[in-house]
């Protein structure tokens, strides 16, 4: 099971599902959240009929809203709350005012749903068998396309369509940025090869949803020439960042040139493909913009005495396919390490990776299986420095 | 004499709000003269004694739990709710909870920091007059008690929501409900 809106880390996660008869509805998970009280979010009720969502949603907001902390900002969450109460006890609480609130005059009507529903209608495919021929033969003469479309292209329910996600982690740019003049190519793109649709990612790229197979070959040397094929989406390049102390005042450090010092130790796309599926966050400050913590391998900026330091953690998961639909927490390896050792750590952590993995392991499931223990070592030396904070000068032994 | 929005007026009004210090033992609060509003933990301690004299009202903090007031609600001429801080949104969800669970039907007051934008929202959860934050212009307060027309979401003042109020536009449609 994939969740690609990471409900596992929002204060109120809405998962849509079917109960065994078909019927549909919601799994309501409660309390999840980055920041600097990372809490993966719990299930309080596996099935809730559609109908009730908004009744639903407004007890659990009335629990929150009486019995949740005014005395600290930080505190002031649905995640702290359900942590104190625990999840059984603020369900309980929550039922209890549902019991009232149900089928009230706030639960939704089937003429409601119809008429929402009918503002999301399918554009006018028109299925182009003849298509996926020339897309097969495009593949087999030409190996960059073929490798371009084997990460950026995703499987479209109608037959001779493609997602196409475009990447905005070429090296050298900030994570997810696109100038005016790409964005306008990309409009161009969406009117031309699709229906007038472009989506954000919150990995930070842009998805053209509808692309004609026929027109894949004509759209990858395009995106090519403005700089938004770069192969390498889900991949250990395709690194989420906040804008970090280049330009946030929050920020304790900054987050582009650490991206940037790991895409160009990995500029080899054989390696990078070799390693696989694994997702690389970072944040300049605990906010966690970057969503460091749900990382397969996450990076904070943070400050001791007026230098940028990083603390690295694994194991974390956004609930996507890469971490088969896991959500977790990734957790710190050990002390902070000095920008400039940042590649080095990050190759040391895939070299572990590579030497331990097994077949069809991603970097994740490895740190699944094995723990952080062979990581932390491989990365401090053995043994494992057991300072908890590092004095000046104490880096990367890699 | 304090003025005070009420029934959509700003009216003259005379209720004092009781805020004894809390090392006052609850026995030994001294209530003044005239028409009084009490915290509900001296209302719950000295209820016989506070109803015979009339005139009392009580007030409800966010932490407050209203269960406890219910069987009195009918005889109370005035509840009020406090806002310590603007941003405290407690004091909604129990007035909500006043009128639509415990069926209180008299007039239910917010007090405290009470600023003329909240007066919108804190109509809708119920409370039908607003102790105006004095250094506010209650005038202005008072023509900012309706910005919008309609709403979309239910609530005590009306707890249909849009959708099952008016027919709504479809796809293609004008959308002029």
């Amino acid at each position: 099971m994939e969740d690609r809106s990471a409900t596992a880390f929002h204060d109120i996660g809405l998962y849509l599902c079917r109960a065994p008869d078909g019927e549909l509805g919601l799994r309501v998970l409660v309390g999840g959240g980055m920041g600097r009280t990372p809490i993966v979010g719990t299930v309080i009720r596996e099935f809730l009929p559609w109908q009730h969502m908004m009744t639903y949603v407004e007890c659990i907001l009335r629990v929150y809203n009486r019995y949740g902390r005014r005395d600290n900002i930080y505190k002031a969450r649905i995640k702290i709350l359900v942590k104190a109460l625990g999840a059984e006890e603020f369900a309980r609480q929550v039922e209890e005012e549902w019991a009232l609130a149900k089928d009230g005059p706030g639960t939704l009507t089937e003429e409601e749903l119809k008429r929402v529903s009918a503002y999301f209608t399918a554009p006018d495919y028109e299925p182009r068998p003849a298509d996926e021929g020339e897309f097969e033969r495009r593949i087999a003469e030409s190996r960059g396309f073929a490798r371009w479309a084997g990460r950026a292209m995703r499987p479209h329910r109608v037959p001779g369509y493609r997602a196409v996600v475009l990447s905005l982690k070429k090296t050298g740019v900030a994570p997810g940025d696109a100038t005016a003049e790409q964005m306008e190519q990309v409009a161009d793109w969406s009117e031309r090869y699709g229906f007038g649709e472009i989506r954000v990612s919150h990995e930070q790229n842009l998805i053209l949803p509808d692309v004609r197979a026929g027109d894949l070959f004509t759209l990858w040397e395009q995106a090519r020439k403005a700089g938004l094929a770069t192969p390498n989406l889900g991949l250990l390049t395709d690194i989420i960042a906040c804008p970090g102390g280049d330009f946030c005042s929050l920020a304790n450090a900054k987050s582009i040139p650490i991206a940037e010092a790991i895409q160009r130790r990995f500029d080899d796309l054989d390696y990078l493909h070799d390693i696989g599926e694994l997702n690389l966050n970072i944040s300049g400050c605990m906010n966690s913009c970057g969503h460091h913590h749900a990382g397969h391998i996450g990076i904070l900026g943070v400050d001791k005495d007026g230098e940028e330091w990083y603390q690295v953690s694994i194991g974390g998961a956004d609930g996507s396919a890469a971490g088969h639909g896991r959500s977790a927490i990734g957790r710190v390896i050990g002390p902070s390490f000095k920008a400039e050792d940042m590649a080095d750590v990050v190759s040391r952590l895939v070299e572990i990776y590579l030497e331990n993995r097994e077949t069809g392991e991603h970097f994740v499931d490895t740190v699944e299986r094995l723990g952080i223990a062979p990581f932390k070592a491989g990365v401090y030396g053995t043994p494992v420095r057991t300072k908890k904070e590092p004095s000046e000068g104490v880096v990367a032994d890699a | 004499m304090p003025e005070i929005i009420r029934a959509s007026a700003v009216v003259a009004d005379d209720w004092q709000i009781l805020r004894p210090a809390a090392e006052t033992p609850l026995a030994e609060v001294e209530i003044p003269v005239g028409r009084v509003v009490v915290p509900l933990a001296l209302w719950l301690e000295r209820s016989a004694e506070l109803l015979s004299r009339g005139d009392t009202g009580v007030w409800l903090s966010g932490t407050d739990d209203p269960a406890p007031l219910v069987r009195w609600l009918p005889q109370l001429p005035l509840v009020a709710v406090d806002f310590p801080k603007f941003t405290d949104g407690r004091g909604y969800s129990v007035a909500y909870l006043l009128r639509s669970r415990f069926g209180y039907r008299g007039e239910l007051r917010a007090i405290g920091d009470v600023l003329p934008d909240q007066l919108f929202f804190m109509r809708r959860v119920g409370f039908d007059s607003f102790a105006v934050r004095s250094d506010k212009d209650i005038q202005q307060a008072l023509r900012s008690l309706q910005p919008f027309s309609d709403v979309y979401q239910g609530s005590w003042d009306n707890p249909v929501p849009a959708f099952r109020r008016h027919p709504r536009a479809w796809p293609g449609q004008h959308d002029g409900n």
